[in-house]
């Protein structure tokens, strides 16, 4: 059974084509058979993530308009032969895209793949109520920081509102990501931390991804960051979340911040 | 109190859990069903309307999004009737839990 997945967060620049690369990689890594798919027309960035800006011929708009079969516009990865990407656009309007032709698109991947990633564009208006539409399960991208939190509330709103299977009365399936954590912003009381999002948000948690370096390293060389390097700490987190998507039980490590003289010796009075 | 009180810094992490759940409890009644209710609204009139003289401004319809479940609140206000009119109910309040999802789905 394919499974449909939506990468999506309302507020834009938050992790959400790093994480469908990194997730994509992860499961394909594993041996999935795996699509990840842009549908940022007119932004795209998810090529240039995976290292396939050079090898894009054809679209996600194309296909979904007949103007290309799925096999000309698919782009097998380089390093791992279970890994596909579908380009988005960089040049039409996000209105060529229309909702019967995603649907098509879709229904064709569902028979190829076992996992069909979709990069939403930020925003809440019709390209992402387009990439989430035909999805079975979300993931939201969320930072510990205000503004994102309140958007990816309204995106968890609109899960359970303007999907196929909101629509039909099946659950939507919601997983929360937490990326760009700082454990030591977060330790010294200056950023949310885990509980409070969870809190705020309730809905069940899926990773987090520390702030690293390294995700800036990997998007340089147009690498997934689980593939650029697997030992480095966002790598590992992206491994394990994708261990709980396909229902691993995985322990969820939170991040600890590392303690600084200071810290330790007030470690007691802080507590 | 805490170790960065003592150099005079505030965690200003508590605030911004606070103010965003003040902030998204408002928002998750109105943002999201905005629809929903301007619909409920329409027909809960009009099913009123074949039955009582009801004022439109006095039918108020809420959703309220919790952890696991939705409320929906129906107010409707309608006047004491006078001793020499036909007697009319008081007032009615309809209150109905559904799932979250099939609360904001519908
Ligand atoms: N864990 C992380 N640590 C450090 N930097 C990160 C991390 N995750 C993402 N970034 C950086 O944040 C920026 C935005 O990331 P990304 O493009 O994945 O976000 P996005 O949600 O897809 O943005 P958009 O809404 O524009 O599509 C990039 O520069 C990326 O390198
Ligand atoms: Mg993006």
């Amino acid at each position: 059974m394919a499974e449909v997945m939506v990468v999506t967060s309302g507020k834009g620049g938050v992790g959400k084509t790093t994480s469908t690369a990194a997730l994509g990689a992860a499961l394909a890594q594993a041996g999935q058979n795996v699509a990840v798919v842009d549908f940022d027309v007119g932004l795209r960035n998810l090529d240039l993530i995976m290292g396939a800006e050079r090898r894009v011929v054809y679209d996600l708009i194309n296909v979904a308009n007949g103007e290309a079969r799925l096999n000309q516009a698919l782009i097998r990865d380089k390093r791992i032969d279970t890994l596909y990407l579908l380009p988005a656009s960089q040049t039409r309007d996000k209105d060529a895209l229309t909702e019967e032709g995603v649907k098509r698109v879709i229904d064709e991947l569902r028979g190829r793949f076992d996992w069909i990633i979709c990069d939403s564009p930020a925003g809440i208006e019709r390209g992402a109520q387009l990439a989430m539409r035909f999805a079975d399960l979300a993931v939201v991208i969320a930072n510990p920081e205000v503004s994102s939190v309140r958007d990816s509330d309204r995106i968890i709103g609109l899960l359970d509102a303007k999907t196929l299977r909101a629509e039909n009365g099946e659950t939507m399936e919601k997983h929360l990501l937490l990326t760009r954590y700082d454990a030591q912003r977060a330790g010294r009381g200056e950023m949310l931390s885990v509980e409070d999002v969870l809190e705020i948000l309730s809905i069940p948690l899926l990773g987090i991804i520390p702030e690293s370096d390294e995700v800036l390293r990997a998007s340089n060389v147009g690498s997934p960051v689980t593939l650029n390097n697997a030992q480095s700490a966002p790598a590992r987190a992206y491994l394990d979340a994708a261990k709980r998507l396909r229902g691993e039980d995985v322990p969820m490590i939170i991040p600890s911040q590392k303690k600084g003289l200071l810290d330790r010796l007030f470690a007691r009075r802080a507590a | 109190m805490n170790i960065f009180s003592l150099f005079g810094r505030k965690t200003t992490a508590p605030v911004a859990r606070e103010r965003l759940q003040i902030l998204l409890s408002h928002e998750r009644t109105t943002n999201c069903n905005a629809d929903l209710i301007a619909l409920l609204q329409k027909e809960v009139l009009a099913a009123l309307a074949k039955h009582i003289d009801v004022d439109p401004s006095k039918v108020q319809i809420k959703m309220e999004r919790r952890e696991d479940v939705s409320l929906l609140e129906i107010d409707v206000e309608i006047p004491t009737p006078k001793p020499d009119k036909k007697p009319a109910p008081v007032a009615a309040k309809v209150s109905v839990r559904t799932s979250r999802r099939a609360g904001q789905a519908a």
